[in-house]
């Protein structure tokens, strides 16, 4: 195992007798892993993966996961484009990335190993099913021999196990029928890496109870292999050399935490804020990947003042929020990028209206269908200007999944605070992607009660407040309020119905500058790294965790680099001119093809530089350490 | 504005159908049977003294979506076609509002044409006023869902070719759990059937035919016509036979097959007595005579008028909030701050402890 490119390799072989008398066994300690656990859609690696992320974290190390599946739900059995994937990074420090490259592939069939092998590291550990290596599975994976036999796997450390005939002794006196028993054979790969990693096992068996808990006699097989798993990495020759492998607790900072995916901690952000809004919270969806998770996590918390609604299109989804926000609830609508696009006509609507919105873009690879299980970030423009006449909204991004908890408070806040729509933008990388969360302090969140006017002497409907520009909410039902409002031309104080130029010319600039007013919101811009250098990194989203490590590993080389990371991408912070020119280059790099950089250069005539990638994958650390390095000169 | 809030001598203020109106001017065109619908919607609101404080007004985009703009209560002109989901919104964000819709045939039928199905199946309490004129106004005469095949229009200078389809059969078969037809002019007709929608649990849909003076003149003149409109429409009354003509001597029965056929009342050979004629019954749970008599038309058969359906079946913010106060059973309580339970929500899973 060895962590990140060019990091420092802290992969050392420890004896035992340095160690507490309860492990006699052989171990190593490491500082960091990454496995990935991989194989057929209905092989359950995502569910592999899932509990392995949840030991992990109760064990106490900084993790962050990138789960990765096709979009069909059980695309043709056997083949490459059937193949799902589960990668987790583990590490006994802060960690921000799912790691670049695996050191320990778990692979369950030819086809898992010829879609994942060419990413494992070289020298790393290669954990295969060799029963699923069968003729006509090797010929559906497009393998002319088993590359088990030839030099195809000879780089890496291979272990091979036949876990399909294992799990099928394990359960040879259960009663269970072959294919049945087959399909428990993920807890044996799940068994293996408990014992490789030391995650105690008693908790595994309450998970694997819960989950099952209506079907014992599966619940008692899947424990059955699972044990079978652990032993195996005990007993099995094979692993009495090198022996488990330790990462140590991460030092990270005192508190409560808890796993969370992106689309989860959206979500909770969501519920939190309409209670320290003191709303309602109305949120409307229509299913779409990768969004629907937030639709489900919201639907259950009806206790919690929560109220869901699955639309018959997208939208109607936005359009119930709109007309919840002018009932004086928190109305939120969520999709990703062809739903959103469905959406424009209503966020329009709302910017008009001037109420409350918040709208949130999980975003996928595209154009139309695109990528649906895959991460971008091309829907940047969108975001900014997918919208007919001068229609701003403010644009706030995510930069971890369980940054998106605080993200999407913020984005509710400022919905509320300057009565505009404001969108959301997070990715199918942070939605399905996880990472301990350290859970707020009773408290720590300042609530931000929503204030509705009642006081019926002298309203103005479009009356705007000196600081923020923004109008009163008022809630049908209050006595004397009464008032129309619409999606035409308003004017600028009683709100009726104007098509006078000067009026509307008035209401275009006041809704601009009203969102610009949210750069009052926006915290100083905070510098990873000197304010000045050779190289800026102007990042936004879930570039974060990767860039910053590059940034780390450039500056420990001595190269003076820096980056800052937008969490508001409309309004921009002023001052992001004035600190790009104090860089010779400023790079922008973004899983699309340029768009932050173009806005950059428009705004601030800075000669920024795009860094683009549109695979449906991260960033790489090392892609980023090889384009600073390009760009950068070392000194000592 | 203020004998709304507080009546003098504390007595309860009486509104007036002055109290309903705006101060908005009305921009419709002269002659524009919209102006008759909003006079009488203004009447009846004053004869129920409907609380134009607890009422909202939500419409999309074409003519008769510009109502809300005219009425002294709360209002919502959206964008076109979408009335019914902000509608739908709003009630779940708000049950205790009286939440009335306005639409028209291309708004409603047409671009919005998913949601108004989707709002008669959920059955969201809302009164829908859906005003069809078979033709766009506001764009300037194009044909619309409800216009006759072979309709001439800027878009189709060589007749429409596709065959229009009945809203209110449309209504009936996406569950509908209240569908009335009225027409503009005649106003003692249109009030009695606001107040039955006014009355209704659930989505109320009252297709009103109203003349486009402009691109659609005398539309339905071949129905509505003073002079003949007792003759080619079916008045229909709950309970009672289905009985028309200006000397109330012809009847509707239904064949074997389910067809309708005219006949004489009376004690003749070729004549049915009135007692063999059926009775309209709205709550008819196959809603088979409702769905048949919505197609209706002249000059076969009499158009149908009044109420057609009404049941009783759960409403949509009604079953959300239900369930509400079920999961709210047993639930940590919000406290002061209103966040126990958040706490709550926040540690849910397996947690641990860093120190």
């Amino acid at each position: 195992m060895e962590t990140q490119v060019g990091e420092s390799q802290v992969s050392q072989a420890s004896d035992a007798q340095n160690q507490s008398a309860r492990t006699e066994r052989p171990f190593r300690e490491v500082e960091s892993v990454v496995i990935r656990f991989c194989g057929d859609s209905g092989d359950g690696m995502q569910l592999t993966g899932t509990e392995f992320t949840r030991a992990t974290a109760l064990a106490g190390n900084d993790l962050s996961t990138m789960p990765d599946f096709p979009a069909e739900i059980r695309a043709p059995a056997g083949t490459p484009a059937g193949v799902s994937g589960y990668q987790l990074q583990f590490s006994s420090r802060e960690i921000g990335t799912p790691g670049d490259q695996p050191d320990v592939l778990v692979a369950m069939n030819p086809a898992a190993l010829k879609a994942n092998l060419a990413d494992l590291l070289a020298g790393g550990s290669l954990i295969v099913n060799t029963g699923a290596f069968t003729k006509p599975n090797l010929t559906k994976a497009g393998y002319d021999a088993n590359p088990l036999e030839d030099d195809t796997v000879a780089a890496y450390k291979v272990y091979k196990i036949d876990i399909t005939r294992l799990t099928k002794l394990a359960l040879a006196s259960s009663g269970l029928d072959n294919k049945t028993a087959d399909r428990c054979k993920n807890f044996f790969a799940l068994g293996l890496a408990f014992w490789m990693f030391e995650r105690p096992v008693e908790s595994e068996l309450d998970a694997i109870r819960a989950k099952f808990g209506k079907k014992p006699i599966l619940a008692e097989a899947n424990i059955t292999v699972f044990k079978a798993g652990y032993h195996y990495g005990e007993t099995a020759e094979v692993f009495a050399e090198t022996g488990s492998v330790r990462v140590r607790k991460a030092p990270l900072p005192t508190g409560r935490y808890r796993n969370i995916m992106g689309n989860a901690a959206t979500a909770l952000g969501l519920v939190t804020a309409a209670r320290l809004a003191k709303l309602d919270l109305v949120y409307a969806g229509y299913p779409i990947t990768p969004a629907s998770s937030i639709l489900h996590e919201l639907a259950g918390l009806r206790a919690h003042g929560v109220t869901t609604f699955q639309a018959e299109d997208e939208i109607a989804a936005a359009c119930a929020a709109v007309g919840a926000s002018f009932g004086g609830a928190l109305g939120v609508t969520g999709s990703s990028g062809p739903g959103i696009a469905l959406k424009g006509e209503t966020i329009g609507l709302a910017v008009s209206l001037e109420l409350p919105l918040v709208i949130v873009n999980v975003q996928r690879g595209g154009p139309s269908t695109g990528l649906p299980t895959k991460t971008e970030q091309a829907d940047l423009m969108q975001a900014l200007y997918g919208r007919n006449g001068e229609c701003p909204v403010p644009v706030i991004a995510a930069c971890t999944p369980a940054d998106c908890f605080y993200a999407a408070i913020e984005a509710a806040r400022v919905a509320i605070k300057y009565m505009t729509p404001v969108m959301l933008l997070t990715d199918g990388y942070l939605a399905n992607g996880s990472e301990p969360w350290q859970l707020p302090r009773p408290g720590e969140i300042a609530p931000f009660p929503a204030v509705f006017r009642d006081d019926p002497e002298d309203y103005k409907v479009y009356r705007r407040d000196e600081t923020t520009l923004a109008r009163a909410w008022v809630r049908p039902g209050t006595p004397g309020l009464a008032h129309r409002i619409g999606g035409i031309e308003k004017d600028a104080l009683t709100g009726n119905v104007s098509y006078d130029p000067d009026n509307h010319d008035w209401m275009c600039r006041i809704r601009a500058a009203k969102v610009e007013r949210v750069q009052n919101e926006v915290p100083a811009l905070k510098v990873n790294g000197p304010d000045e250098g050779e190289l800026l990194l102007v990042g936004w989203g879930s570039t974060y965790g990767a860039i910053n490590a590059a940034v780390a590993q450039a500056r420990a080389e001595g190269r003076r680099v820096s980056s800052v990371h937008l969490r508001w991408l409309n309004p921009l912070d002023g001052k992001l001119g004035e600190l790009m020119r104090r860089f010779t280059r400023v790079l922008v790099p973004e899983m699309n093809l340029g768009q932050l950089v173009q806005i950059l250069r428009a705004r601030f005539l800075v000669d920024a530089e795009p860094l683009t990638k549109v695979m449906g994958q991260p960033f790489k650390i090392a892609e980023l350490c090889r384009a600073i390095e390009k760009r950068t000169t070392v000194r000592n | 504005m203020n004998s709304r809030i507080s009546g003098q001598d504390g007595r309860l203020p009486v509104l007036t159908k002055k109290d309903y109106q705006s101060d908005e001017d009305v921009r419709w065109c002269p002659g524009c049977g919209d102006y008759a619908i909003l006079a009488q919607v203004q009447k009846v609101f004053a004869e129920l003294q409907l609380d134009p404080d607890k009422t909202v007004f939500v419409s999309g985009i074409g003519c008769s979506s510009r109502f809300p703009y005219y009425m002294n209560t709360y209002g919502l002109h959206g964008i076109h076609g979408r009335a019914p989901a902000i509608a739908t919104g709003l009630k779940i964000a708000r049950p205790d509002l009286d939440v009335w819709m306005v639409t028209g045939d291309g708004d409603g039928l047409s671009i919005g044409g998913n949601h108004f199905i989707h709002l008669l199946r959920r059955n969201v309490g809302l009164k829908v006023l859906l005003f069809n004129n078979r033709i766009y106004g506001l764009t300037k005469g194009q044909y619309s869902p409800t216009s006759e095949v072979g309709k001439k229009s800027p878009s189709t200078p060589f007749g429409s070719p596709d065959e229009p389809f009945n809203p209110l059969a449309v209504a009936i078969g996406a569950g509908a759990s209240f569908v009335a037809r009225t027409v503009d002019t005649d106003v003692g007709h249109l009030q009695g059937v606001l107040k039955r929608a006014a009355a209704h649990q659930g989505t109320a849909l009252v297709e009103i035919l109203q003349n486009c003076n402009v691109f659609n003149d005398l539309t339905f003149e071949a129905i509505t016509g003073r002079e003949h409109r007792a003759d080619r429409q079916l008045l229909l009354e709950p309970g009672q036979p289905l009985v028309f003509g200006k000397n109330r001597d012809r009847g509707i029965r239904f064949r074997n097959d389910g067809a309708p056929e005219i006949v004489k009342i009376g004690d003749g050979a070729d004549e049915v007595p009135l007692s063999a004629l059926p009775v309209h019954d709205e709550a008819d749970a196959a809603a088979r005579h409702a769905f048949t008599m919505a197609q209706f038309d002249y000059p076969e058969l009499p158009v149908a008028m009044g109420v057609l359906r009404a049941v009783e079946r759960p409403v949509f913010e009604t079953v959300l909030r239900a369930q509400e106060v079920t999961a709210r059973k047993g639930a940590p309580k919000p406290n002061g701050d209103g966040q126990r339970d958040l706490e709550a929500l926040w540690n849910q899973g397996d947690v641990w402890d860093a120190d």
